[in-house]
């Protein structure tokens, strides 16, 4: 962190500038999302979690996946300020971070941070999901300060 | 146990084209670029283009990130009667020096006799880099990071950065080390983009793109081409210049790395890293070195804090103390007694992405032919053995250590 950097709060990005697409492994976990249920891809023979989720799981090569249903809570593994909206250019701060998701070993997913002041993330923080309506229908999973 | 081809190959001929800021090369086509580069480097060996008979690429035959090279209209234009040897690694810029180790696959096949390893990079205002993630449509795979506002490598290299800067304590002074002690090299060089040197002064007020990287963290943008050819050591012998002799190469990685910070997935150490863990211990194992006994390191340096976690992973130092490695000053260069200092390994002494030109890793092969040639410009005296590495970024990465004849 630049220390004496003040950003000010950490807002998500707009959800009416965001894009997904999904595929038949994916879109499992875009429909739970749809549900306000945040889940990760659990291979359904050793229970290994893999994120994103893809056809075979690579501990034991099994192709039946499990969708559990999350706490919704995580922590933050690492972090980046931004200063721009990539969708414009225009000044807006946000916090893309990395989260080690609560009751999936090993899952991650990369989101945005809000609930606090940028300069106030850090690793380590305690974080729950905060649901973004996005374009097409769908929503998408970001994260909000515990 | 050493490599079966080890000393049975040899870069021969290097060429490249100016180095443009972005953008302006235009009205110069990529092919135009590429075809000046690959005749240079056939000038520079003292043969034929006729002679090319084989092509070996990286980053999937990538001419830069949007356009692909096509081996027969390259053909079609320089005249090479024919081809026996085209293939490619796959991935990006992290395969440019296992080029060369593909080209000695097709060598030592006796598939080919001369095999040209070319980049060319143009960007148009639609092609502009930095954005590359960014204006691409997500894919199912890339739906799980692009909408965090993760568009740019340089977002993407940080949080990587911030990982390592927690763990281990590591400071943007080293990063400023980095840019600072590799633009100290680039005064004389005529051919650099930026040569003026840069003050800590300077550094500190570079402006924050993505915190905790500045502007000046972030490699050039340019545009221009660079050719390598390599062929067997009979044959380069023969050629003009003494042969820059291909000692060890290899390319690839594991499997906690993987697609990196496209993937985000991957577990410590190895997120902290540059992923080149894997190919450094092979490149190491093939040729019985270390990293001490390299006397030039040729880092692949698109952000700076790569070339800091690079040093660690070929084991210039231990894991975690990069930060107090790089502000030593063991990075730099002694112009005066044309050594290291400090003990350490001079780092980039052409300036690097950061600072020269960004072609994609080939200015850093071209600095290692030079250095083991003896004919660099920052020549680091009685150079036998350089170390040259590809960008950290999705699998496979490479390296290549270049010995002197």
């Amino acid at each position: 962190m630049g220390d004496h950097v003040k950003y000010g709060p950490a807002r998500i990005l707009p959800g009416e500038q965001l894009r997904i697409s999904t595929n038949p492994d994916t879109e499992p976990f875009w429909e739970a999302a749809k549900e306000g249920r945040l889940t990760a891809c659990q291979c359904a023979d050793c229970g290994h979690f893999r994120m994103p989720p893809s056809p075979y799981c690579p501990e034991c090569s099994s192709s039946s996946k499990a969708w559990p249903t999350l706490p919704g809570t995580g922590t933050v593994f690492s972090y980046v300020v931004c200063n721009r909206n990539p969708a414009n250019g225009e000044e807006y701060v946000y916090v893309p971070v990395v989260v080690d998701i609560d009751g999936a070993p090993g899952a991650r997913l990369n989101a945005n941070v809000t609930g606090c002041n940028a300069e106030d993330v850090h690793i380590g923080m305690k974080v729950a999901v905060e649901w973004t309506p996005i374009q097409d229908g769908w929503v998408l999973p970001n994260f909000r300060k515990v | 146990m050493a490599w079966a081809h080890q000393d049975k190959t040899a870069i021969v001929g290097v060429g490249a084209t100016d180095y443009y800021v972005r953008g302006k090369s235009w009205p110069r086509t990529i092919n135009d670029m590429a075809g000046e580069a690959i005749l240079k480097a056939c000038a520079d060996a003292g043969i034929s283009i006729r002679d090319i008979d084989g092509f070996s690429y990286y980053s999937t035959a990538g001419a830069g990130y949007l356009d692909k090279f096509d081996t027969a209209s390259l053909m079609e234009t320089l005249g090479m009667p024919n081809v026996s040897f085209s293939a490619t690694l796959t991935s990006g810029g992290g395969g440019c020096p296992g080029a060369i180790g593909l080209a000695t696959a097709g060598l030592m096949n006796e598939d080919c006799r001369y095999a040209v390893t070319v980049m060319a990079l143009q960007q148009l205002p639609q092609h502009r880099l930095g954005v590359v993630f960014g204006a691409a449509a997500p894919s199912p795979e890339n739906s799980f990071l692009q909408p965090s506002g993760l568009v740019g490598p340089g977002h993407l290299m940080s949080m990587l950065t911030r990982r390592h800067m927690h763990l281990y304590g590591t400071t943007q002074d080293a990063f400023g080390e980095i840019v600072m002690a590799t633009r100290a090299n680039t005064h004389n060089r005529p051919k650099a983009v930026r040569k003026a040197p840069l003050t800590k002064e300077e550094y500190d007020a570079s402006i924050m793109l993505a915190d905790p990287l500045r502007r000046l963290d972030f490699c050039l943008e340019t545009d221009g081409a660079v050719a390598v050819i390599t062929t067997t050591m009979d044959r380069a012998k023969d050629c003009r210049h003494k042969p820059a002799v291909v000692h060890a190469c290899a390319h690839g990685g594991q499997r906690e790395w993987g697609r990196a910070f496209a993937w985000m997935g991957m577990p410590d150490p190895h997120f902290a890293s540059s992923g080149h863990q894997f190919t450094a211990d092979r490149i190491w194992a093939q040729s019985g070195l270390s990293a001490r006994d390299m006397d030039v390191a040729l880092i692949y340096d698109h952000f700076s804090p790569m070339v800091l976690m690079q040093l660690e992973d070929y084991g210039f130092c231990e894991k975690g103390e990069g930060n107090d490695y790089v502000l030593s000053g063991k990075i730099r260069y002694d112009a005066a007694t044309g050594s290291g200092v400090n003990g350490g390994v001079p780092v980039n002494t052409h300036g690097g992405n950061l600072n020269e030109a960004y072609i994609i890793g080939m200015t850093h092969i071209v600095e290692g032919v030079e250095q083991v040639r003896g004919t660099a410009i920052n020549q680091v005296k009685d150079a036998e053995f350089a170390l040259v590495s590809g960008g950290p970024a999705s699998l496979p990465v490479s390296s290549l250590i270049l010995r002197s004849e």
